[in-house]
């Protein structure tokens, strides 16, 4: 019992990294249904292999917070039939309780969907809707940020806004290219926290290599000895690893801030919680792979040149 | 090893018997101190972070009154020592003097070897409090104190009491219908406590962390949280050591006796339930230790309740400290899961106690 404990608790720190997903910045309404560039059918390259659409997807159920953001990002929002209980962004989302961590089919069908966009394949979730016909995409976690430009192209084309998805993905390049330019002269070290209990992403991850735009070292790349990308560190080499920036994405989760942090036993003469450097994030915007990777990245970057010698 | 004893410690025992040999000896609990102090001041001085141990134990040294040491120690490697390994110690320690003396104590009041101290709904009644605490509890960031060990200690706690009270309701008290009303209240708060995490899916992250047992943010604040209950308990079930030998030949030969089974069972399992509830609620459900220290004792000491719960005590303290100490350093700077670490090494010697056991006369 023990074992199958632990192996759950791995499994929900990949999902909930993987579930925070989407998020953008660009707020289309998406009340348009065809957009320039539709072609149907269109043939779709999934992880579970091909998938055509005859036609433009009218209702659209979203299993994945990520895939929500992408839709309405990339105008496609009105198409959108229901989202699930994670997809909280943006505000028009079709919110419901249908979950994506035990997903019921029979529920989603209720929606009467011509495409279902999820990210996990949990519970069986892709041969129960293969059973009802129901055309069914994939888009799992980002592991790159070439991966999110390629799922807002595949978004764009299987709900007939190509063009608009193309305009996003650049519009996003470039502001993330400016962001990099910007790094700073001198290396600044992080801890990018995911939950109290320490677990953390080293600088492989989606977050990781968000942080690497902008030059930073990650303190937990000593510790990811398994190779997980999400070890958990222990306390003592927190403090003496001593990181100039502490990032938290437990405050929505696990109430966490930067007077939690700073009342932690030993925790209170780190260098970042003497000089400012707790940030506290958007759980929601720190662990998605959509649109908002601009924001959560102007943020840290915003952070960076306050605490950049050379830049003051 | 095992002992042969001539006859079975718990034979001579009888309310008022003069000490016997079932009694402990100063010799093993001699040995079972000196290993626990050992496994502390092993645990003390290795690490994620490397301290230099001469400059350790002069830290440590300099506390003492009347001692004026200049340890070398940096401010960041006294914090280090003071502020996170050793209250992480000292917890682990506690921990598991508690659970393997509660452990011991399960036993001898069911008179079952795979008793443990989860095994009344103090696991799963926990579990829903923190789960509780976690997805309805308002925001506690700002609170002197933490929620979530007062939920999780008072679900335990509150667990048992329904085990029990459902077990007496029956009419019959015995020790079978306690224990298997303590599965059906399991079984029922598991439920409530799934439902309620499904409900709160945001919640997930954060009670598998909590459920899965963790000592990795022990501080002085926990180790103060439990030492009251450890006392109370301790005291408590230490006194109670010859009537679990009594009550070792059977309810109705104990009755026979002038013992009363119900009352000892009652005051025991409430001394070994404030002794998990206060451990669950500071380091989670740690598994294996309630179960696997007392068996060994047994194995090396004899079955005397009298010897097995004094040295299951010191014993579970030296064993949670070295599975810690493993936990924490065979990965370093990453930490192992706890649980994984005790369930890792309990496991398969779980499975040599049972081989043992049967090839027992």
């Amino acid at each position: 019992m023990r074992r199958s404990l632990l192996s759950l608790v791995l499994l929900l720190v990949l999902a909930v990294v993987a579930a925070g997903c989407g998020q953008d910045g660009s707020k289309s309404d998406g009340a348009a249904p065809a957009g320039q560039g539709a072609t149907f059918p269109v043939t779709l390259d999934t992880p579970a292999g091909k998938l055509t659409l005859d036609q433009q997807p009218k209702r659209i159920v979203s299993m994945s917070a990520t895939a929500t953001e992408m839709l309405f990002a990339v105008g496609a929002g009105g198409q959108v039939a229901a989202a699930d209980s994670n997809s909280n962004y943006p505000k028009e989302a079709p919110k419901t309780d249908l979950s994506a961590y035990e997903p019921n089919v029979e529920a989603i069908a209720g929606y009467k969907p011509d495409l279902v966009v999820y990210s996990d394949d949990l519970g069986d979730l892709a041969a129960g809707l293969g059973k009802l016909g129901i055309p069914a995409l994939q888009q799992p976690a980002a592991k790159t940020l070439d991966d999110t430009y390629a799922q807002l192209d595949q978004l764009g084309r299987a709900t007939g806004h190509v063009a608009e998805a193309t305009q996003l993905a650049a519009t996003m390049r470039a502001e993330i290219a400016k962001i990099a330019a910007a790094k700073p002269t001198h290396q600044l070290t992080y801890y990018h926290e995911l939950d109290k209990n320490l677990y953390t992403a080293t600088s492989k991850t989606f977050i990781g290599q968000l942080y690497g735009q902008l030059g930073m070292k990650n303190i937990a790349d000593a510790a990811d000895k398994d190779a997980s990308g999400y070890p958990q560190l222990s306390a003592e080499y927190i403090v003496k690893a001593d990181p100039d920036l502490i990032f938290l994405a437990d405050t929505k989760c696990c109430g966490q801030s930067a007077a939690t942090v700073a009342a932690r036993d030993g925790w209170g003469d780190l260098t970042a919680v003497r000089t400012g450097g707790v940030v506290e994030l958007d759980d929601d915007v720190a662990s998605r792979w959509g649109p908002r990777v601009v924001d959560f990245l102007k943020t840290v970057a915003a952070k960076v040149e306050a605490l950049d010698p050379a830049g003051s | 090893m095992t002992v042969t004893e001539r006859r079975p410690g718990r034979a001579e025992v009888a309310p008022g018997s003069r000490p016997g040999p079932a009694r402990l000896r100063a010799a093993p609990l001699a040995v079972a101190l000196v290993g626990l102090a050992g496994a502390a001041l092993v645990a003390v001085l290795v690490g994620p972070v490397r301290l230099p141990p001469g400059a350790v134990l002069a830290e440590l040294a300099g506390r003492l009154p009347g001692v004026h040491t200049r340890s070398g120690l940096t401010r960041q490697e006294a914090a280090i020592l003071w502020e996170l390994r050793l209250p992480r110690v000292a917890l682990g320690g506690l921990v598991g003097a508690m659970l393997a003396m509660a452990g011991a104590a399960y036993q001898g009041v069911f008179r079952n070897p795979l008793a443990d101290p989860y095994l009344l709904g103090a696991a799963a009644g926990a579990g829903l409090g923190a789960t509780l605490a976690i997805a309805y509890g308002p925001d506690t960031a700002s609170w002197p104190v933490d929620l979530l060990p007062m939920a999780a200690f008072a679900g335990a706690v509150a667990g048992v009491v329904a085990a029990y009270a459902l077990g007496r309701s029956g009419g019959t008290r015995t020790a079978t219908t306690l224990i298997l009303s303590g599965v059906a209240v399991a079984a029922f708060l598991t439920a409530v406590q799934t439902y309620v995490q499904q409900q709160k899916a945001e919640t997930l992250r954060e009670v598998y962390g909590w459920i899965l047992g963790r000592l990795t943010t022990a501080g002085w604040h926990e180790v103060a949280l439990v030492v009251p209950y450890a006392l109370v308990s301790t005291v408590a079930i230490l006194l109670h050591g010859r009537l679990l030998d009594v009550l070792a030949v059977g309810d109705d030969e104990a009755t026979s006796l002038g013992l009363s089974a119900s009352q000892v069972r009652l005051v025991v399992v409430g001394a070994a339930t404030l002794a998990t509830a206060a451990a669950v609620a500071v380091s989670g459900l740690i598994g294996f230790v309630g179960i696997i220290v007392p068996h060994t004792v047994r194995l090396v000491a004899g079955t005397s309740y009298r010897r097995l719960i004094p040295l299951s005590l010191v014993g579970g303290a030296a064993f949670l400290i070295l599975a810690d100490l493993v936990a924490r350093t065979v990965a370093a700077p990453a930490e192992l899961p706890i649980g994984v670490v005790t369930a890792f090494f309990g496991a398969p010697f779980f499975a040599l106690v049972l081989r043992t056991a049967r090839r027992a006369p």
